[in-house]
């Protein structure tokens, strides 16, 4: 059985990650360009000119495109919750179940009532009502996203909740600080805003195509004139939310932090890495051995981290193996602290089957916060639940290279977004953009690097965050469902046909559609 | 009623008008289920698409707003049937996957599958989805094989799963139940029913209106049939009952008939929403555009009967054949009661969202579609 769940998680993961990272192919463009093109209506609300309606018309034709193909798969991604992660389900139900169903009544329905107006409410509506379901469709994509990062955020890093006995599962004690803790702001702001940019970036590559074949140089330009600007700023707060993030995952995941910079040894002044290439995981046993070779900028990660150059910054041996001069826990000991509360819940189980109502009334006194015990056995011993899962320390350590890797092109790319749309807001602004193919063509570029970019952001977020399902208490293990691993690889390999067919697809007609232009309208 | 069971009681009430609601909007899926029959030339499919795919949405986010509302009042239902009848729930995303893209590609050049896939992608999205959707809701009479222990989780090195699926079907097995083929066609030939009775409504075109009322016709005839076949073999079922105090699960002789006897508002809602199809089927036979407004109402009213039978009065509404006390009630299934209140105060949006949605509708449905439009729509499906 052990066997069979292995497989399962192991497909079963794989599964989600396949549908997340589709589904993230077509959402950031969604939230984006749903924005760009209300801004470009309002224009033509403002103006009456019949030249910002068919340049809104146009972006929303590859919009409608994009659109769809987001919904397809986000259908699955909200149920593969149950079919593929039931003890999950069950275990945080209480508190990640109603972020999702808000989403659904305030957003959704937002979205997909105004988008049938956007589309089909040219000359059915009023320009002043059409105007407001453009931006009432942006305001509700945007929105369905807080509500499904506020759930995502709870996994990194759950806050707002408290272990119930009698249902054996976490329970919601406080909506705000669900709703708009600290984790969950920064990742909302930093993953919108990073969408913004992509959208930017692929309004400018699209218009740059266009200038480099002599084509609506108009509409072009002025696309360009916005979305330059609107990505400027995007990527601006991107970045800045980007350092926000890191010094929360210094203090809520250090695991994390340290397998995103390769830090095998703890230090204080610890160096930000600005390139390495790592060697093998044998040979990768301290910071000495870790790397061929690297490029530090002394103290930045430290500073990133906690604001002080000298800080101390954990690194994975100090976290696996424990600091004792630093008062970390080795996970060895957590390991031992979760088993113990797992072994109190086996006792209640065997207690409640032989109706020792004493024993059990003893173990209901351990997970009672109001109690001095309570308190004691709950933060000693059942804030570490999920590690009494896990078979060796080692398990924390998340895949090192994927990460170190992928925060190096996130963070990369970023710089570059920002540098390239100053530069082109600026030289489109001064009417000298059409001359320098050689930028056109790299605006050209820049648009299946910022999908690289944020696929690689959602890598460093959700790989970082293994083993667990819910930081330190339910590793992913145990939040699988008891499902054959034939029966999830089967669904994964449908999923996978059907996925790639639709995106061929997709791409297919995306570029017809830029190819035809405008013009047709 | 404590405040705890008044709120369980509320949000199954909320679950089955959403439940009842995405039945009325399978009319979507009813209607891409006759394309072939209703349309017989490129102008009228395309006509019959375009005044479906401008609702096709609003199904897709209620069953999106069903499932995460039923994650967020009654998480132990979504994570022992999603988790357990995974193949059934994989094949109802499999089809509603193939719906979504269909319109918005169907017609678009270079959609390298040509327009035949994608209407092939509705028509199997129109016969499958109100098909399985119903059967998936008939277990929630007829049951499943599942067991429900929560302490499982305690059990280190041996399989922590909380709710287990005993047969290696994974919800195939409702294939093999009879009552949930009888649901799966009522629904399948409701949608059908509603989805001629919109069309009727939405195209100004003689031709497509004088199918749709044949359509109406037998649409009725299947529907008629397969409901009252369901609901004659519900009154006479053995359903499972809970003690409102220890929870300890029985077994009950005419459950579903007590329910009615015992809830007679919910009887007079179920009679009603059926006279008012009934009524729509005659206005549809006679050629009345308005009939998909009585179709529609008494749709909402008799599935919401249906559900309310299905859960409240102390009913196990997901039943387990394979132990009795793993049946999943409203009250040993919900929420806590700090979230379902929380949730019950993001309840009082519903009735802004329903406004808005019919504001919209009203706006963008005052002409009815013709073939002129077709032909200068500068978004067309």
């Amino acid at each position: 059985m052990t066997t069979d769940l292995l497989q399962t998680v192991d497909w079963s993961r794989a599964q989600f990650a396949l549908t997340a990272i589709y589904h993230w192919l077509f959402v950031p463009l969604t939230l984006g360009l749903s924005v760009l093109i209300a801004i470009m209506e309002t224009l033509w609300y403002r103006t009456g000119d019949p030249f910002w309606r068919r340049t809104v018309q146009f972006w929303m034709r590859l919009f409608g495109v994009n659109f769809a193909i987001g919904v397809a798969t986000g259908l699955i991604l909200e149920f593969e919750f149950g079919t593929n992660w039931s003890n999950y389900s069950h275990f945080v139900g209480d508190i990640f179940g109603a972020p999702l169903a808000i989403e659904g009544i305030m957003a959704f329905f937002l979205e997909s009532t105004f988008i049938a107006v956007m589309f089909f409410g040219w000359n059915k509506v009023s320009r002043g009502f059409h105007l407001t379901a453009t931006w009432l469709t942006a305001i509700g994509a945007n929105l369905s996203a807080w509500w499904i990062l506020v759930a995502n955020s709870w996994m990194q890093h759950p806050v707002g909740c408290t272990f119930n006995l009698d249902t054996v599962r976490n329970e919601m004690t406080s909506f705000w600080e669900v709703a708009f803790s600290p984790v969950a702001v920064n990742k909302f702001s930093h993953t919108v805003t990073s969408s913004f940019t992509l959208a930017a970036l692929f309004v400018v590559g699209v218009s740059a195509w266009y200038l480099l074949r002599g084509r609506e140089r108009r509409m072009a330009s002025k696309s360009i004139g916005i979305a330059a600007l609107f990505g400027l700023v995007a990527a601006l707060v991107t970045a800045f939310t980007g350092d926000r993030s890191g010094a929360i995952v210094a203090r809520t995941q250090p695991m994390k932090l340290a397998a995103m910079e390769a830090l095998y040894d703890g230090r204080e002044g610890a160096p930000l890495t600005v390139v390495g290439v790592l060697r093998p995981e044998a040979e990768r046993t301290s910071d000495d051995e870790a790397f061929y070779f690297k490029i530090d900028l002394p103290k930045l990660l430290s500073i990133m981290s906690f604001r002080d150059a000298e800080a101390y910054v954990a690194g994975i041996n100090d976290l696996v193996a424990g600091n004792p001069e630093r008062g970390i826990l080795s996970t060895q000991e957590k390991i031992d602290r979760g088993r113990v509360a797992i072994a109190q819940l086996n006792f209640y189980r065997q207690a409640k089957e032989a109706g020792d109502s004493l024993v059990m009334r003893q173990i209901q006194g351990l997970f009672d916060p109001s109690t001095p015990d309570g308190q004691n056995f709950l933060t000693q011993n059942f804030a570490y639940l999920g590690y009494g899962y896990l078979h060796s320390p080692q398990q924390i350590v998340p895949n090192v290279p994927l990460l170190f890797y992928s925060f190096r092109v996130m963070v990369g790319a970023g710089s570059l977004f920002i540098v390239l749309l100053a530069a082109v807001w600026w030289l489109n602004r001064r009417d000298r953009l059409a001359d320098k193919r050689w930028l056109l063509w790299v605006m050209i570029a820049c648009i299946p690097l910022s999908y690289l970019a944020s696929q690689a952001g959602w890598i460093v977020a959700e790989v970082g965050r293994q083993p667990w399902a819910i930081q330190d208490l339910m590793p992913v293990g145990v939040a699988v469902s008891d499902l054959p691993g034939e029966a999830v690889s089967t669904t994964f390999f449908l999923f996978l046909a059907l996925f790639t067919a639709l995106l061929i697809a997709e791409l297919s007609i995306l570029l017809r559609q830029i190819k035809i232009g405008p013009k047709n309208e | 009623m404590d405040t705890l069971s008044l709120l369980q009681h509320y949000w199954w009430f909320l679950i089955a008008l959403l439940g009842a609601l995405l039945v009325f909007l399978l009319f979507v899926q009813g209607g891409q289920s006759l394309i072939g029959t209703l349309g017989r030339t490129e102008v009228e499919r395309s006509m019959i698409v375009n005044a479906l795919g401008r609702k096709w949405e609003l199904t897709f986010t209620t069953l999106v707003t069903f499932g995460g509302a039923f994650f967020a009042s009654f998480p132990l239902f979504y994570s022992t049937s999603f988790g357990g009848a995974t193949y059934v729930w994989m094949l109802i995303l499999l089809v509603f996957v193939l719906q979504a893209v269909a319109y918005e590609y169907r017609t678009k050049p270079r959609n390298i599958f040509g327009t035949r896939t994608y209407d092939l992608f509705l028509e199997i999205n129109g016969l499958l989805g109100p098909l399985l959707l119903g059967m998936a809701v008939g277990t929630l009479f007829t049951g499943g094989w599942f067991t429900v222990d929560r302490l499982n989780i305690a059990q280190l090195g041996g399989n922590t799963t909380i709710s287990q699926w005993t047969t290696p079907w994974h919800g195939l097995e409702a294939l093999g139940d009879w009552r949930n083929w009888s649901l799966g066609l009522a629904v399948l030939f409701l949608a059908r029913l509603l989805g001629a009775q919109y069309l009727l409504k939405s195209i100004d075109d003689a031709a497509v209106a004088a199918r749709c009322r044949t359509q109406i016709r037998i649409a009725a005839i299947g529907f008629l049939t397969f409901f009252l076949d369901f609901v004659c073999e519900l009154l006479f079922a053995e359903g499972y009952a809970a003690d409102p105090v220890s929870g300890a699960i029985t077994a009950e002789p005419y459950k579903y008939l007590h329910n009615l006897l015992e809830m007679p508002v919910v009887t007079v809602v179920l009679v009603v929403g059926a006279l008012a199809v009934v009524w729509s089927i005659v206005d549809g036979w006679r050629g009345r555009r308005r009939a998909i407004w009585f179709g529609g109402a008494g749709t909402v009213l008799a599935v919401l009967a249906l559900l309310l039978c299905a859960g409240w009065n102390d009913t196990a509404y997901y039943p387990s054949l394979a132990d009795m006390q793993s049946s999943l009630t409203i009250r040993n299934s919900s929420s806590s009661e700090f979230t379902l209140r929380v949730m019950a105060y993001v309840s009082l949006f519903i009735p802004i969202v329903v406004a808005y949605i019919w504001y919209v509708w009203r706006a963008l449905g005052r002409k009815s579609i013709t073939r002129e439009e077709m032909q200068h729509d500068d978004h067309k499906y």
